[in-house]
């Protein structure tokens, strides 16, 4: 009798399944749990919106604008704005004079902005820390501890922002530039009206890079600070740590839906030749 | 531009303009000017140097040397933006964040128009204003109805085809109302239908706005069909400028002859006035004013040839190919080692004996540039390499820089890459001090003839004919006698060898 092995076909297909399971194990299931511990009761396990309710309630007799939980919502978006705003102002003369300029090694040039990265992030962050602390403003005054949490946040993100700008501004066709300076463009209008709208796609892509993780990188804040300044994410690990998951689970989940909105009124999800050009490529 | 017409104005001069990009030039000394409301055309092979002459007039490159002077005044450093002449890049550049409307009003927008006024302190003064809104929609509106595109503002880029997007690009340009207006080869990336179009209509527009178009091309017929003057040009310098007849009619040089149209090129030598001898054969020409022997090449267009019975040719031969080309018929004729090149709207069969006759008036005689011998060669398995009847030992290795043969007798280039030459084509180049004759019939690498010598002050000038009718040309300083038959020996190193470019030999 002859043994009819299966034959063991090879396709493209295989390829996806440890992607998949890793999909499955990190993301949808985790997102599942949250889903599941904000829509229920902590108590019965039943299906509830108290959550929501208990989110937007003050605690302690004070209402939900008075409470410290919106004040970290406030400061949290507040130093995301100011760590967004001055990544862009700094990464995009960089990423612009790097792409324009007639070095051939640009991307070496590039790895100076890049290299930090390479170095543990706690590390870099503790170093930051000794560092204010020695010139002596470190958890000096609630002033000093947010104007830190900043530094370290634009420290920590500013490649993100430069990487994807660097990549837009790159590809721009110089033939643009020249029909702006043919018709009569000087340097700075064809930067206004050319360059700069020709990049957009790439600021959006920094912008996304660097806001959400300003917004939830409390070990940036924590360290920073010496765990006085909160943001969203410390208070969300809070939540976790104190057997608290409901409330976590609908902090992160409200989070989630924000940035999506974020993310989609900035046309972050446009299909268009625009996204092409977007800095995508590099991550 | 050849003919002079002084009372029209020279809108454009370029004076002894030079280019050099890292060291390399790019265009050497170029002379040339423009009158206001022609049509001008360069014309070239990529490489040639036109698009850069183009940009250097845009103000995109600047000249390493020498002026280009608008009106008589020297532009030559003014940056683009204070130019009055507008672009039409070779792939449009239309800017994709805006509309059409957008687009073309982009120059107008940016348009400052100086404006008289007296302050209150009655002191006369100048301001900049913007142009209105309702002037420039209805600029914008005019030049989209020339374009033939009124109604397309509100589109974006990327809605229109190739054609549309060129006629946009055509209308960005034209509103500014510019001096001259600059097309960079503005139809290459349309079909032929549509080029063929779009031709007709650069030159009807040409003549609509009396703007000065100056347009660069590598395609001769395009050039032919719209331009008032070609500048033919090769090698960053000009061959030749002149009205499109001129041109085809009476090329300059071999160089133009075979750019421009089909033609058999021939090299032969004047053995007097009004006597040139070519494929072994005596014609009469209508050129004189050569010295006798002359070495010369001998344009003659594929539809002087006319054909005849093989008793009645000047040249007999065999038909080996007839291509039906639409109008008449593509014909090849192998006479001996010459293919001919003949259209004629009679149809011999391939295989047939024929007689090829060219009157007086077909043959066009130029004045050979003669600095070297030039030959085509092929290297052999031994790394010679066989040109002009014969084979001569030479260096390989200074077809790729930085590469050494190994001991198999292959070629390694300075990447390592490991190359088999046999069967390589390359042009030959030997100098005319480079060649020496010898008595021993089996020194040199070819045997010949003498068929001329012509004594030049400091040297004799011979040219040495082999047996299959190639001519060398060389110097030297003893003298022989005609009809000697001899051996050329030609140094290992003097010998120049360079790779054949196939696609630029198609050209």
């Amino acid at each position: 009798m002859t043994i009819t092995k299966p034959k063991l076909r090879f396709s493209r297909k295989l390829l996806a399944i440890p992607y998949a399971i890793f999909l499955f194990v990190f993301v949808v299931a985790p997102l599942l749990i949250i889903l599941y511990y904000a829509f229920t009761n902590g108590d019965t396990g039943k299906l509830s919106f108290e959550n929501f309710a208990n989110f937007f309630s003050g605690t302690g007799g004070q209402t939900f604008f008075e409470s410290s939980r919106f004040k970290t919502i406030v400061q949290s978006f507040g130093i995301s704005i100011a760590s967004t705003l001055i990544c862009l102002l700094i990464a995009y003369p960089v990423a612009y004079i790097i792409a324009q300029s007639h070095v051939k090694n640009k991307m070496g040039l590039l790895l100076l902005f890049i290299v930090p990265m390479w170095v543990n992030f706690v590390l870099r962050i503790n170093a930051l820390k000794e560092l204010l602390n020695w010139i002596g403003v470190y958890n000096k005054s609630n002033g000093w501890n947010i104007f830190n949490t900043i530094l370290g946040m634009v420290y920590d993100f500013l490649p993100f922002m430069i990487l994807p700008i660097y990549t837009t501004i790159s590809k721009i066709d110089k033939s643009y530039l020249e029909a702006a300076k043919d018709l009569g463009a000087g340097g700075v209008s064809a930067f206004v009206k050319v360059t700069l709208p020709l990049s957009k796609a790439g600021i959006m892509s920094g912008i996304s890079m660097v806001f959400l993780p300003s917004m939830t990188n409390y070990v940036v804040s924590n360290y920073m600070t010496f765990n006085h300044t909160k943001i969203i994410g410390a208070f969300i690990d809070e939540c976790f740590r104190n057997d608290l998951w409901n409330l976590g689970s609908v902090t992160a989940l409200l989070l989630l839906t924000l940035m999506f909105l974020i993310t989609w009124l900035t046309g972050g999800f446009s299909t268009e030749s625009e996204t092409q050009s977007r800095g995508t490529s590099l991550w | 531009m050849a003919i002079e017409k002084q009372e029209t104005q020279r809108i454009i001069e370029l004076k002894d303009v030079c280019k050099e990009f890292d060291g390399v030039s790019v265009i050497e000394n170029i002379n040339l000017y423009i009158r206001k409301g022609e049509f001008v055309t360069f014309l070239g092979p990529s490489g040639c140097g036109k698009t850069t002459t183009l940009r250097m007039i845009a103000g995109f490159d600047i000249p390493t040397s020498g002026q280009i002077l608008l009106n008589g005044k020297d532009i030559s450093e003014l940056p683009p933006n204070k130019r009055p002449v507008n672009t039409v890049f070779q792939k449009y550049a239309l800017f994709p964040h805006l509309n059409i409307f957008e687009n073309v009003a982009f120059g107008l927008k940016l348009k400052r128009i100086e404006k008289k006024y007296v302050d209150k302190k009655g002191v006369e003064r100048i301001k900049y204003e913007k142009l209105p809104k309702a002037v420039i929609t209805e600029k914008v509106k005019k030049a989209l109805e020339i374009v033939d595109l009124a109604g397309f503002e509100k589109r974006s880029v990327s809605t229109l085809s190739g054609g549309q997007q060129q006629r946009i690009a055509i209308a960005r340009a034209i509103v500014n109302e510019p001096e001259i207006l600059l097309l960079d080869e503005p139809l290459g990336a349309l079909d032929l239908k549509m080029r063929k179009e779009m031709q007709l209509e650069l030159k009807a527009m040409h003549k609509r706005l009396g703007i000065t178009f100056i347009y660069v091309t590598h395609d001769q017929e395009e050039a032919l069909t719209m331009s008032d003057t070609i500048v033919v040009m090769s090698d960053g310098s000009i061959q030749q400028i002149g009205t499109p007849e001129m041109i085809y009619n009476e090329p300059k040089n071999t160089f133009v002859a075979d750019f421009i149209g089909e033609s058999n090129i021939f090299s032969g030598v004047m053995s007097r006035d009004y006597d040139v001898r070519f494929c072994g054969k005596a014609f009469k020409c209508l050129d004189a004013g050569f010295e006798k022997d002359e070495p010369v090449d001998i344009v003659v267009r594929p539809e002087d040839v006319r054909i005849t019975t093989p008793e009645n040719g000047m040249l007999k031969g065999k038909v080996t190919s007839v291509i039906f080309k639409g109008i008449h018929y593509q014909i090849l004729v192998q006479c001996g080692r010459y293919e001919i090149e003949i259209q004629s709207t009679t149809t011999p069969k391939v295989g047939e004996q024929v007689g090829l006759c060219v009157d007086p008036d077909g043959i066009h005689v130029m004045k050979k540039k003669f600095r070297v011998n030039k030959f085509n060669g092929v290297i052999t398995k031994r790394n010679t390499v066989e040109f002009g009847d014969g084979e001569f030992e030479c260096d390989v290795t200074q077809l790729y820089p930085g590469s050494h043969l190994d001991e198999e007798g292959y070629l390694i280039t300075a990447k390592g890459e490991k190359l088999d030459l046999t069967d390589v084509e390359v042009n030959v180049e030997v100098g005319l001090h480079d060649i020496t004759m010898s008595d021993n019939l089996d020194d040199g690498g070819a045997q010949g003839h003498i068929i001329s010598l012509i004594y030049k002050s400091e040297y004799y000038r011979y040219i040495v004919r082999t047996e299959n009718e190639e001519d060398y040309v060389l110097a030297c300083e003893d003298l022989w006698n005609e009809n000697d038959l001899v051996s050329l020996i030609i140094p290992k190193e003097k010998i120049r060898l360079t790779l054949k470019n196939t696609e630029e030999s198609k050209k």
